[in-house]
């Protein structure tokens, strides 16, 4: 265990970031999921007791019925929001005096850095390229992230859970939600702890070699199946690509109709929300994790051969 | 003020008199004379300085603050509303809104960090160049002479960094309660479009140090560009539509084939003046869209799943009163 190399990354300043999301993500997610299960704890008691349900103000904070339902912004909004800007502003002054920004050599176009990684925020789009080309890891990929965000509202067609946090009234949005984030926090992960000199994999606490060679030979899918010619390189590639989407496809729906609750749900959607939904479920969130598997165990690239772009 | 009332009216009476004394200048200035004198009393003066003792009186305070701040709900909600910086507030929240379990305060605390970055930045562009040479100097000159730099420095940077995960939190609790659902999709998609703004003003103010890290780093981004589908040279379909290192989409970005001083240039007026420029408007309308949706969404009373209307009903109404 090499725990000088560790600390070298972790301490690294412009790597707190990193550390901090580490404590962060999961105080957020315990804090959300801890009042998620009590809201859905109260939804369970207010089901099965109609009268209850009736009267009962509907949230797991304490209730008076003499009290007011809103409050002054003035001063009981702005008091919290004062402090929350002297806390940021204290913590920035601490951050700043006790760290200091890194500053490298002045740039040298013959010097290149090894490893040179993107900014922290990007790792997680370098760290996909090891599994895509760069015109997906690069431009379709966060392309499609950013349009899949934008689409989610419109193909959410649950109406429950607006406004408080629940679990068991949104299981599908939530997990597919979370699961796309736990992926760019863990490639961000990887690619700040896991990746050092030539993008070569070192375990955490081990020595970052520079002369470390990797023999690995990537092999295509097709070239293991004997098919060394065009066009059946491209046509074996669809077939493979088109049956991960329709069996991907399968799985999906099997999991967002799991319940009766969630074939309610299925039902109020429209055959549009319905296939962009899948559409961006299989593209972002399964196929990452599917591309990455193939390679780090199987050493695949590529799967889909043609003449003017490999998948 | 107040203590000039009787003053004034004093004025009138003996200038009534003056008329009918028909005195000349000498008259005058004694009359004058007499009025200084009046002014200086030990009383009228003590009654000055005793109104000046309570500031909300003076006529500076109201000139500024239109309305006086008492605890009664008509001050208080005036006070809101006649500031223009306050006045992004509705009056009156959702008594449990103010909680910090369930907002986290992270859209708030984002926007705080835009308006520190905005400060913090323009200070630094009194001290930096963006030209090849000279970029690179002006930070060694920000670090070790001047005053207080390396703070300034070094508070631009975190406070970056914070904004990229604040926003990032503010969108997983936006996730986690629902946030974005009808009538809110919209606003939800002016977020998105915010937070790739951000992420876009961080990395254009990588390069500007112009030292190795930024240089490289900035590389290896720009190089994805290289693979656009039809836009870039190394991409799909690229070089079929005429594309090369000379006209495809990294040469626009870059402003020439490698990261050289157009480069430097160019990611120093999309971080100072275009992306910020874009991204306050859509603050604007991030914020604006939050107050005309409804303000901010809870937090609301659970609806049961029992609750839930059939298919066709666009949206479940609260049955709680």
């Amino acid at each position: 265990m090499d725990w000088g190399q560790l600390w070298t990354i972790a301490s690294a300043p412009d790597n707190v970031p990193i550390v901090a999301l580490l404590f962060l993500v999961p105080f957020f997610t315990w804090l959300g999921f801890r009042q998620a299960r009590a809201n859905d704890r109260l939804a369970e008691t207010l089901e099965g007791d109609t009268a209850l349900a009736k009267t009962h103000h509907r949230k797991t904070w304490p209730w008076k019925p003499h009290w007011t339902k809103e409050v002054h912004v003035w001063p009981f909004l702005l008091r919290v929001e004062f402090l929350a800007t002297i806390i940021v502003t204290v913590l920035l002054f601490v951050w700043s005096i006790t760290l200091n920004a890194p500053l490298e050599e002045p740039s040298n176009p013959n010097l290149t850095m090894n490893p040179s990684k993107a900014p922290w925020y990007f790792l997680g789009l370098q760290e996909m390229l090891v599994y895509f080309d760069p015109w997906i890891a690069g431009v379709v990929m966060p392309t499609l992230i950013i349009i899949g965000l934008m689409a989610f509202p419109y193909v959410d067609s649950n109406p429950l859970g607006v406004g408080y946090y629940t679990w068991k009234q949104r299981k599908v949005a939530v997990s597919a939600f979370c699961w796309g984030f736990l992926m760019w926090i863990a490639l961000i992960f990887i690619g700040t702890f896991i990746r050092g000199p030539g993008w070569v994999w070192f375990w955490p606490g081990t020595t970052w070699d520079h002369n470390a060679a990797v023999y690995e030979v990537n092999r295509d899918l097709p070239v293991l199946f004997g098919i060394k010619t065009q066009p059946w390189q491209a046509v074996f590639g669809l077939v493979v690509v088109g049956a991960f989407y329709v069996i991907a496809g399968l799985v999906i729906h099997l999991v967002i109709t799991w319940s009766k609750f969630e074939k309610k749900i299925f039902e109020r959607t429209t055959m549009l929300q319905y296939l962009v939904f899948q559409f961006f479920a299989i593209s972002i969130l399964l196929s990452m994790p599917v591309k990455l598997l193939i390679r780090q165990v199987f050493r695949i690239k590529y799967v889909l051969l043609t003449p003017w772009f490999n998948i | 003020m107040e203590s000039d009332k009787p003053a004034k009216t004093e004025s009138k009476a003996t200038g009534s008199e003056l008329e009918v004394v028909g005195s000349g200048f000498k008259a005058n200035i004694k009359d004058e004379l007499d009025l200084l004198k009046k002014k200086s009393s030990k009383e009228n003066i003590r009654e000055e300085l005793e109104n000046l003792k309570d500031p909300t009186r003076t006529q500076i305070y109201k000139s500024i603050f239109r309305v006086k701040h008492e605890p009664t709900p008509r001050s208080r909600s005036l006070g809101v509303l006649t500031n223009v910086f306050l006045h992004l507030h509705p009056a009156k929240i959702n008594r449990d809104a103010t909680r910090f379990s369930y907002t986290w305060g992270m859209g708030g605390i984002t926007f705080y960090l835009f308006i520190v970055l905005t400060f913090t930045g323009i200070l630094l562009m009194f001290y930096y160049h963006p030209t090849k040479g000279q970029a690179y100097r002006d930070i060694l000159y920000l670090e070790s002479d001047v005053p207080f730099g390396k703070l300034l420095r070094n508070m631009h940077r975190w406070a970056a960094h914070l904004m990229v995960i604040t926003t990032w939190l503010h969108m997983f609790r936006v996730v986690l309660t629902g946030s974005y659902k009808t009538p809110r999709e919209f606003n939800w998609c002016v977020g998105v479009l915010l937070l790739v703004l951000t992420l876009l003003l961080s990395f254009t103010g990588y390069l500007l140090p112009d030292d190795q890290l930024g240089f490289w780093a900035v590389t290896v981004g720009t190089n994805m560009a290289r693979g656009t589908p039809g836009l870039g040279h190394e991409g799909p379909f690229g070089p079929q539509l005429g594309m090369t290192p000379y006209n495809d989409v990294r040469f626009a970005l870059l402003g020439g084939s490698i990261v050289d001083a157009n480069a430097l240039l160019r990611s120093y007026i999309w971080h100072c003046i275009a992306i910020p420029v874009i991204a306050s408007v859509l603050m604007a309308i991030h914020f604006w869209r939050v107050r005309k949706d409804g303000g901010i969404s809870g937090p609301a009373p659970i609806t049961l799943t029992s609750e839930m209307k059939s298919p066709g009903a666009r949206a479940v109404k609260q049955s709680v009163k």
